[in-house]
Order: C-alpha cells, then sequence, then structure tokens
C-alpha cells in the first residue's frame, strides 16, 4: 500500500483571510518576521493494487478534476515520500 | 410556468423558493431531489441555498457531481433558464456552467443581513423587470461569498455585460464598505455568455413578500416569468 500526501493551498494572488488574520496573531506574540501565511488542506490518501506510475498519474488527475479548485488554488503531493 | 427546485441532502432554501412560486406567482413548483436524471419537464431550474452534502472540501464541489447536475447542465446547454442563489451559485461555479469561485468571507464570519444590490444589466431573462441600475434590496446569508476570478476572467465578464449584481448602498454607490464579503469588484452575482444561468450570493426568495421586509426579489421572478412567455 502507498500513501499519497496532498496539500491545497489558496494561490498566491488570492486573499487567504484566515492566514491573515493568523499571521497578525503571531505579531501580536511578537513573531513579527512572518510575511505571509497560507492555510490550506492536507489529506492523506492510502492507496492499493496501485503502481507507483499509476497512482502518480490518478492523484494528479484527482487533484485536477476535485480535490483543488484551480480557479482559486494550488496544489502539490508525494507519494511514499517523493514529489509528484 | 413550472420551476423545478433541485434538493441536495443540506439544501435549506428549497421551501422559501417553492412557497414564493406557488403561493406569491401562483406557478406551478417541483422539487427535483439530487439523485434524479430527469427534469420532469421544468422550464427553470433552481439551485436553491443550503450547505449541499454539507459544503465538505469546498462549498459545491460535491453537489456538481450528484446525478441531477449532470441534466442540469445539458439542460443548461439547450438554452433552459438555470438560477442559482447562495449555495446554488457556489454550486454552478464548481459545475464550471459560471465562471470564477466563491471563497470564505474577508471577515471570516458568516454573514447574515440585507443588503442592497444594483442592478447592472437588465439584459438578461433574470433582470429585464428591473430600471437600468436600479438599486434592490434582499438578504445574504453566507460563509462563503467572496467571488473571485482572475484578471483575464474578470475583463471578460466586464466586456461581456456578465457582472448582474454589484453590492453597493440605498443610493446605488459602490464602495467597500457595502462590500460585505470582499467579493471582488463588489460582484454579487454574475451570469453567463449566453445570460441563461445566473448565479448570486443574495436570496431573492426571502425578499419577495413585502411583509418579510422586501418584494424586490419578485422583479427577478417576473422577469423569469416574462422570458418564458415571450420564448
Amino acid at each position: 500500500m502507498m500513501t499519497a500526501k496532498i496539500y491545497v493551498t489558496l494561490k498566491s494572488g488570492v486573499l487567504d483571510a484566515q492566514g491573515d488574520t493568523v499571521r497578525s496573531a503571531l505579531e501580536t506574540l511578537g513573531f513579527g518576521g512572518v510575511a505571509d501565511i497560507r492555510i490550506g488542506k492536507f489529506m492523506v490518501l492510502t492507496l492499493q493494487g496501485l503502481t507507483k506510475e499509476q497512482a502518480t498519474a490518478q492523484v494528479e488527475e484527482m487533484c485536477r478534476r476535485l480535490l483543488a479548485n484551480p480557479v482559486i488554488e494550488d496544489y502539490r503531493f508525494e507519494i511514499d515520500g517523493s514529489v509528484g | 410556468m413550472k420551476f423545478g427546485i433541485v434538493v441536495f441532502p443540506g439544501s435549506w432554501s428549497h421551501q422559501d423558493f417553492s412557497r414564493v412560486i406557488v403561493e406569491v406567482l401562483k406557478e406551478e413548483a417541483c422539487y427535483l431531489w439530487h439523485k434524479e436524471t430527469d427534469l420532469k419537464g421544468v422550464n427553470c431550474v433552481i439551485l436553491p441555498g443550503g450547505f449541499a452534502h454539507g459544503d465538505y472540501l469546498r462549498a459545491g464541489a460535491i453537489a456538481r457531481l450528484s446525478p441531477v447536475m449532470r441534466a442540469v447542465a445539458a439542460f443548461a446547454d439547450a438554452g433552459g433558464l438555470v438560477l442559482g442563489s447562495c449555495n446554488g451559485f457556489q454550486i454552478l461555479t464548481e459545475s464550471g456552467l459560471l465562471p470564477g469561485a466563491l471563497l470564505p468571507n474577508d471577515c471570516l464570519h458568516y454573514r447574515c443581513r440585507w443588503v442592497h444590490l444594483r442592478a447592472e444589466n437588465r439584459h438578461t431573462p433574470f433582470t429585464s423587470a428591473m430600471q437600468p441600475g436600479q438599486v434592490v434590496r434582499m438578504p445574504i446569508s453566507h460563509g462563503d461569498g467572496r467571488y473571485y476570478i482572475d484578471q483575464g476572467g474578470w475583463s471578460r465578464l466586464v466586456e461581456g455585460n456578465q457582472i448582474i449584481f454589484r453590492y453597493c448602498d440605498a443610493q446605488g454607490e459602490l464602495t467597500e464598505k457595502t462590500n460585505p464579503n470582499g467579493s471582488l469588484d463588489n460582484i454579487a452575482g454574475v451570469c453567463n455568455e449566453r445570460r441563461n444561468v445566473l448565479g448570486l450570493m443574495p436570496h431573492p426568495e426571502r425578499a419577495a413578500e413585502s411583509i418579510l421586509g422586501s418584494a424586490d426579489g419578485c422583479l427577478m421572478f417576473a422577469s423569469i416569468l416574462d422570458a418564458f412567455v415571450h420564448a
């Protein structure tokens, strides 16, 4: 069995209101060196019956078609620790 | 005229729409469960507000995969009228039937309040009963209503006169203060290029009887009826 770890965040040009709020909270705590925070989604998929190539292709398609919205979000993923 | 109101698990405005159509407009309404594949011969499809499928992943992301949405897309493709309000708007953007996306409100709060909207284009089947630039009053009730589209997409909307409603004040002025959720360019509603699919975050069905605070939503329903009569 393989594991796919998927990270989805808002695109850099899209205001991340939650990230901004957390950034100012960190500032309140004295952490002034944070320029930007992106708060996104982290998904862990357990895959079975797939070769690594198949898994990579399928996860890519899953991200494109459902797990991320290309209008507002970027995604990246790792399968078994490798970056896809 | 027969309206079909799609009901997803988690829809909550379908009964409000039904009441307005049947009791106020004296027209016919039927519910279309999200597993339906047949639209029962309706003349207009309504995607109501709510939290379809719990809004899991993103608002509208799961709902667009419901069987009924394939029929709705075919209906829209054939020129049928499709109106999405609130969650319905989110489902239409996730489906690709309307451009752009709806993000969490910039204030991070759920906003439930009355807003003023400026009707930017009356040359649609949904707004023909409005005057150019008319200010109408309807409620909003959403957490994810911040309309976003990239620069190129925004230019196409402007050029195509597809921005149908903008959040404004009672005089029709657009300011940052009148924007309840941080929407790009104060956008509250857009339509497709062909003008037969419209989505807006406000609730016309909750502003269709003056006893409830506004009957301005009736202008949208009157427009739809007029489009049907003259089709």
